[in-house]
């Protein structure tokens, strides 16, 4: 059930601290907001770019940070003919400005002591929002069993690939499955298709654990990760989603 | 998959839009529809923002829940899809 939570958005001037190129179409963003009030992990921000003629368009990114990092980090897929994401990868540079409200949303988030078991499930740049959950729970040393199952193009497509495996080494209550769906090197050892019923019944907590669900992906993704696991016996109500439709932009 | 899936976004798309016309955070209030009676937290139920405005809709039925139009230095809001919009004090 929803809280009422008082959020008087007003657009606020960050600074650009750092740029870090995770695979060739994205970036993270690393941005210092002073008077940042704080978020939780899964919300995300509006980002507004003015031209010089006044023409200003915005855009929804997830934060990538999590609650307990005092900069706020997006990680941002350049779509070639997206309006905003091509200058944010691409034209932006640290000490640029960049103008963001938020944080927004307080239905796609994770808080560390549920005590359910999560599963996670990302569709590209959708690893972002759950990116920020598996963040939160390392930062407060949260061992809430969690099984991610992340769904790339190609291998080096993989965003936050070297930092998952090092997570998932340190902490045995952590899995991270992948599947690369378009290509893979060769020795590769996880899952080379799209997400089907054998996937799932592999990946997903039994029924019975009662888990809580977040999927985060392409709208078709989502609705067939969504799909997948009421099939597998889930409760529609356990499951949350985030669908950032076909592009984006 | 059709084009038209593929422009269906989800309530959490429209949270900054909700909050800087309400002030509160809304994609967890549960919305009832006037509809079939369905009740849905708005950041499950069916966005699409490719209309001149944010058209939202229930996921159960497809009726129309919320029509958001930000015109210049004014807002039109239609609730009249939802019977009942509930949020929960902190």
């Amino acid at each position: 059930m929803g809280r009422l939570t008082v959020t008087r958005l007003t657009w606020q001037i960050g600074e650009v601290t750092d740029i870090v190129q995770e695979t060739p179409k994205v970036a993270t963003l690393t941005i210092e907001v002073p008077a940042w009030s704080g978020h939780l992990a899964g919300q995300h921000v509006d980002v507004r770019l003015t031209t010089d003629d006044g023409y200003q368009t915005q855009r929804s990114y997830s934060i990538a940070s999590p609650p307990e990092e005092a900069r706020l980090a997006l990680t941002v897929e350049r779509l070639e003919d997206g309006e905003v994401s091509p200058y944010l990868v691409g034209e932006l540079r640290p000490k640029d400005s960049l103008e963001l409200r938020g944080p927004i949303g307080g239905f796609f988030v994770w808080r560390a002591g549920d005590p359910r078991p999560l599963l996670l499930i990302a569709g590209g740049s959708g690893i972002v929002p759950l990116m920020a959950m598996i963040r939160h729970r390392a930062a407060v040393e949260d061992h809430t069993p969690v099984r991610l199952l992340y769904s790339s193009r190609a291998f080096e497509d993989v965003i936050y690939r070297e930092e998952l495996e090092r997570l998932a080494a340190a902490d045995r209550t952590l899995t991270v499955a992948q599947t690369l769906t378009r290509s893979q090197p060769a020795g590769w050892t996880g899952y080379a298709r799209r997400l089907d019923r054998a996937m799932m019944d592999e990946v997903a907590w039994p029924a019975q654990e009662g888990p809580q669900v977040f999927i985060c992906g392409p709208t078709s993704f989502v609705e067939a990760a969504a799909g997948l696991l009421v099939d597998h016996g889930y409760d529609p109500r356990w499951i949350k989603t985030e669908r950032f439709g076909a592009t984006g932009g | 998959m059709s084009q038209t899936s593929d422009l269906k976004l989800d309530g959490n798309a429209i949270g900054g839009l909700l909050a800087e016309i309400f002030n509160l955070e809304m994609t967890s209030a549960e919305s009832t529809c006037g509809g079939c009676g369905t009740v849905n937290a708005v950041g499950r139920v069916d966005v699409y923002v490719h209309a001149p405005g944010a058209v939202v809709r229930c996921p159960a039925c497809d009726q129309v829940l919320m029509r958001i139009v930000h015109g210049p230095g004014r807002y039109w809001i239609d609730l009249s899809g939802i019977r009942c919009l509930e949020l929960v004090e902190s």
